[in-house]
């Protein structure tokens, strides 16, 4: 069944799109990512324009966040009080991000930008991913305890320091600011919630306990990529309602059978194939950019 | 006296002599949520006060053209090692789509000063008044887009594609893409003889979204915050109802 997108302006096929949703939905579900640093290059793939699919993808996260957080918030695991100083850094860089997202839009690099980002930072975090769980697969199969984390570090020594109860922790407000500010640019630009970047950060950077990272988390992405859409739709006009609908109910199903499948197989395979998936999509997307395209000219609508 | 006057006005029009009787199999074009693509059947008649003149036969052109807009052709090159876009030349005016389909090869039903005169032919259509400095290719960019969009469909010659009946009755069809932009479609029709246009017709079809794609598109760009704000409820309410649903059931 063909379905046309009133503001991408092309036809597709319905169910592709559900597809889509739903096979991002589940491996999000199982994973614990929002899916959109796989879903925005997919949409690529299919051939929505870019800024198109960021914009879209952007309101497809805030969907597939909140029926998350919901859950978060039964089991107390959301930091209210973190959630909200990495939010006020995550709006400023989400404004930060569509003002640098609209110059290069005019400057026809828009799509270099994009692709570079996903390139560097799914290089980056599915070979540190790969890599850490086929230590921990190797540590496993030896039997050896997992190493523990050093509680003290740099970050300690900062001022401003706040008492954040549910993370049990006492730090600067400075390290989650700007935490929140890189992921609300990489939010605008890359059109993805930035979980596969702050949940990283959030452990390894500020030292917050794992049971309360995810909620925190997706508590924040709601009011970003809320924010986001709502700055792509009034200034860039490119956000796709019929798109955003067919993905976001094969999303939201998916990610409540993927999170059925998670619970039933082991972490480090989990986490393994994650990063097999995330250098998979890197790879697709940097041989785009090296290897010389079969047509070198690209056409935009409007004049300078 | 009469009799003179109406000879003389044959002579002052000649054009006159052989006339287009058009009819289209529809004159608007309806973009629905399930639009994909469209065909259009363009059929007619030449009437004519006078027998069929000797010598070569009469061809028919057919063209479709959709609203023109100036676009921005740019060109890739290898920069770090990455392939970067560089130079970018402006297209004064270029359809967003453009179909000519001819009764016999392009070539031999249109010379080049008609093709000039009434923009014919694709690259005819194709407006671009000059590149910027220190780009000396500037022609490699309008066969560019060209090129592009005959690929993806968007523009179409159709040579051969015009039948053409006792020099009377002709018909054609052009199949409108998926991936359509709305406006005014203009429709013309040439009758050309030895390379010369003799007559020529001109209509419009409408294309519109309507409906749900209407409404929605108008509102994008006329009411862009409610527009905004009406997709968070909606991912907002599917992110809630999608929880629900499970709790409830308990899967």
């Amino acid at each position: 069944m063909q379905i046309y997108l009133p503001i991408a302006e092309i036809s597709v096929n319905a169910f592709l799109l559900l597809g889509l949703g739903g096979i991002v939905g589940i491996l999000s579900g199982m994973f614990g990512v929002g899916g959109g640093f796989l879903m925005t290059p997919l949409l690529f793939f299919i051939g929505i324009p870019p800024a198109v699919a960021v914009a879209t993808e952007a309101n497809q996260i805030v969907a597939s966040s909140f029926s998350g957080v919901l859950a978060h918030f039964k089991r107390k695991t959301v930091d209210l009080k973190m959630g909200t100083v990495l939010l006020i850094g995550g709006l400023v860089g989400a404004a930060l991000g569509v003002v640098v997202f609209n110059y290069l839009k005019a400057q026809g690099q828009v799509d270099l930008l994009v692709k570079l980002c996903y390139v560097i930072f799914l290089g980056v975090i599915g070979g540190l991913m790969f890599i850490e769980s086929l230590n921990a697969i190797r540590k496993t199969a030896k039997g050896g305890k997992p190493s523990t984390r050093k509680k003290h570090n740099w970050i300690h020594g900062l001022p401003f320091k706040m008492r954040f109860r549910v993370s049990g922790l006492y730090i600067s407000v400075i390290p989650p600011l700007i935490v929140g500010v890189l992921v609300g640019i990489l939010a605008a630009i890359m059109g993805v919630g930035g979980g596969f970047i702050m949940v990283p950060a959030m452990i390894y950077l500020l030292g917050m306990p794992t049971k309360v990272v995810v909620g925190t988390s997706l508590f924040q992405i709601i009011f970003v990529t809320a924010f986001t859409t709502m700055l792509h739709a009034t200034t860039n006009f490119t956000v796709d309602i019929v798109l955003a609908v067919l993905l976001l109910v094969g999303g939201v199903f998916g990610a409540q059978i993927g999170a059925r499948i998670g619970v039933k197989m082991k972490a480090e395979q989990l986490r393994i194939w994650l990063a097999i998936m995330v250098l998979a999509v890197c790879g697709k997307l940097a041989l785009d950019l090296l290897i010389m395209p079969t047509e070198l000219y690209s056409i935009a609508a409007g004049g300078h | 006296m009469l009799r003179w006057f109406i000879v003389f006005l044959m002579f002052a029009f000649p054009a006159a002599a052989e006339e287009v009787v058009l009819g289209l199999s529809k004159d608007e074009v309806a973009i629905t949520t399930s639009f994909n693509g469209s065909d259009i059947l363009i059929f007619g008649a030449v009437k004519r006060d006078k027998p069929i003149p000797d010598g070569d036969p009469l061809e028919v052109i057919v063209t479709i053209s959709g609203p023109s807009e100036p676009v921005t052709v740019r060109r890739k090159e290898k920069r770090l090692g990455i392939w970067v876009n560089i130079d970018s030349v402006e297209i004064d005016r270029a359809p967003s789509f453009y179909a000519v389909a001819t009764s016999a090869p392009l070539r031999d039903v249109l010379n080049d000063v008609e093709d000039l005169r009434y923009k014919i032919s694709v690259p005819r259509a194709i407006r671009s008044v000059g590149a910027p400095m220190g780009i000396k290719d500037a022609a490699a960019f309008t066969q560019a887009i060209i090129r592009i969009r005959t690929n993806s469909d968007t523009y179409q010659l159709l040579e051969n594609q015009v039948t053409v009946d006792a020099q009377t009755l002709f018909q054609t069809s052009v199949q409108l893409p998926a991936a359509l932009t709305e406006g005014d479609y203009i429709t013309r029709i040439f009758l050309t003889r030895s390379g010369k246009v003799v007559s020529s017709y001109e209509t419009s079809i409408d294309v519109r979204k309507v409906g749900l794609e209407r409404w929605l598109f108008t509102m994008s760009r006329e009411n862009a915050m409610l527009y905004g704000l009406m997709s968070l409820a909606i991912a907002i309410a599917a992110g809630w109802g999608a929880s629900a649903i499970f709790r409830i059931f308990r899967f």
